[in-house]
């Protein structure tokens, strides 16, 4: 089992203005990643940028390892202009997971933005079982939308400007959903990836229907593999790791 | 061609001079499956005070042109903790296990030096007298040379165990402040601690860093430290252990010419794990190929009018 290997660029395809997907070849001693988890890229063989980046498993398929990315860097500029056959340096799969849900339980999955990167594996895994809350800036950012709708039981869209699907927040739309009561109530688990500020609502909502949530943190990070203590959150344990106890917390965990 | 890559740093022999940065290599164990620790001239750990420190508000890094800023903080879990929990398992290594430490006074480094000097598997101690990211008036310890010699001396009289006293950058002539912790009873020298820096957002108009300003480290600081180096061991008779953006072996070699007896590897860890054998490798390739059999002849040949 190696987790620090070089792998081949097979595909960088372009699916949207700012977003690419990367597949690449990579070798079978790598552990199977699970969904949640992520992966340090190597976008430069020189010094500017230095580190490598940090980017969510998107899904492992038999073409191999693939990784939805937004290019909004330097380092993501550069990336965007690596060719079919060029060999980088990987380190992963990293982190902690998103915790596969009981048999009983309905998984609702939020994903705001880029965040579905995360999530959307996931959502593969719960087959089916998994309500997806998808919300964007504009209908055009919906990346893997028809993929989502095609593995989840059902897709509920928000975009800020009513392009598509409800206008507000997915915390507007996860609300209202929650707001409506069934009998009996059922077993709900949120599992959720996207901006901080998406991430701290939909912790508070799922406090208050008590709700047990999981949420993917993200910070700056250098090494990765939990020893620069660079990329850190503030929780009841005090300053931990994103890297190495998450990326996936518990969301009562946080201390926002 | 047989050739010697052991080096002495006072007291202690290393099986070869290539070691890891404080703060760059966790406890060791965050790496082992990357590499053989065994492997190693020396394991340094991130440094340790005696309780556990929170270290500073997120976010705590940022990356520049060739490099990084860095602002932990000191976060660490404290040395009673660490002996519980992270000796055992270095001690399954056949590499010297050095511990970085801090105090927040001379007393607190005192018992620091104390408490770590009775630890089975601690092979040697490197004081922290000049991280960049401490509240104002700590960084006195590293760049005031009464402060420096009162608290060398104090930890010095402390223990018995190679002391290694690590300089800062941030100061006018690193070459005084070298020969005031020489004399104060240090056995060797890190040269160099990160540069402090600052970068600012111009958007938020606010410095990306929650302390403000952090450690420089990475390639963008190599020659000043190189230079450093090369200043520091004209002025003392100690080894020096060269340190600051080495990435490579053709790095690694520059500081070794400078004169650094051994060399740490900091930043290069996080960008790929295995850096510290890759230079290795590389060192004795560089050897082989200059037909130089032992280390020690490469050290300070910069200086050869």
């Amino acid at each position: 089992m190696s987790r620090y290997f070089k792998a081949e660029i097979q595909e960088n395809r372009p699916i949207h203005a700012v977003h690419n997907l990367l597949t690449l070849n990579v070798p079978v001693s790598m552990p199977e990643p699970r969904p949640g988890q992520f992966f340090m890229i190597e976008v430069n063989k020189g010094t500017d940028p230095l580190l490598k980046r940090a980017f969510s498993l998107f899904r492992k398929t038999e073409q191999g390892l693939q990784i939805l990315y937004r290019i909004r860097g330097k380092g993501t500029e550069i990336l965007k202009k690596m060719k079919e056959g060029s060999v980088i340096e990987v380190l992963g799969p990293l982190g902690t997971c998103y915790p596969l849900p009981s048999g009983d339980s309905i998984p609702l999955v939020i994903a705001g933005g880029i965040g579905i990167a995360s999530v959307f594996s996931f959502v593969e895994q719960c087959a089916g079982r998994a309500i997806a809350f998808y919300g964007a800036r504009t209908k055009s950012d919906l990346l893997m939308h028809d993929e989502l709708k095609g593995c989840a039981k059902g897709v509920l869209v928000s975009t800020e400007d009513g392009s598509a699907g409800k206008k507000g927040t997915i915390a507007d739309s996860l609300s209202a959903f929650l707001a409506n009561p069934q009998s009996p109530t059922p077993n709900y688990r949120i599992y959720a990836c996207g901006p901080h500020l998406l991430l701290k609502a939909v912790s508070e909502i799922a406090r208050e229907y008590k709700i047990p949530a999981y949420i993917s943190m993200e910070e700056h990070m250098a090494c990765g593999i939990g020893a620069c203590l660079g990329c850190v959150v503030k929780t009841r344990d005090g300053y931990t790791r994103v890297c190495k106890e998450g990326p996936v917390f518990e969301a009562k965990e946080i201390i926002w | 061609m047989s050739i010697n890559l052991s080096v002495r740093i006072g007291s202690l022999e290393l099986k070869n001079p290539v070691m890891t940065a404080s703060g760059t290599f966790g406890y060791g164990e965050e790496y082992a499956e990357f590499l053989d620790l065994s492997s190693l001239g020396a394991v340094v750990v991130k440094g340790l005070s005696l309780l556990p420190k929170e270290g500073n508000p997120p976010p705590r890094i940022v990356e520049t042109a060739s490099g990084m800023l860095n602002a932990i903080g000191l976060q660490n879990i404290g040395i009673q903790r660490f002996i519980e929990e992270k000796i055992p398992f270095l001690r399954t290594y056949d590499t010297k296990v050095i511990v970085n430490f801090f105090g927040d006074s001379i007393d607190e480094y005192v018992a620091a030096a104390e408490r770590l000097s009775s630890v089975e598997g601690i092979h040697g101690l490197e004081m922290n007298i000049s991280c960049p990211n401490k509240q104002a008036g700590w960084c006195i310890f590293g760049t005031d040379p009464k402060v420096t010699t009162q608290v060398v001396s104090a930890v010095r009289k402390a223990t018995k165990l190679p002391l290694i006293v690590k300089l800062s950058p941030n100061v006018t002539d690193i070459s005084l402040m070298a020969r005031v912790a020489a004399d104060a009873g240090a056995d060797a020298l890190s040269v160099i601690n990160t540069l402090t820096g600052m970068v600012i957002d111009i958007k938020t108009r606010r410095p990306k860093l929650a302390n403000r300003t952090g450690g420089l480290s990475g390639p963008a600081i190599k020659p000043v430290a190189v230079r450093m180096v090369y200043e520091v061991f004209k002025a003392v008779n100690i080894p020096v252990i060269g340190m600051g953006g080495i990435m490579n072996s053709d790095d690694a070699i520059e500081f070794l010419l400078a004169g650094a007896t051994a060399v740490a590897v900091g930043t290069a860890n996080f960008v790929n794990p295995g850096a510290t054998i890759d230079i290795l490798d590389g060192i004795v390739t560089y050897m082989k190929d200059e037909k130089v059999d032992d280390i020690n002849l490469l050290r300070g040949a910069a200086h050869a009018i």
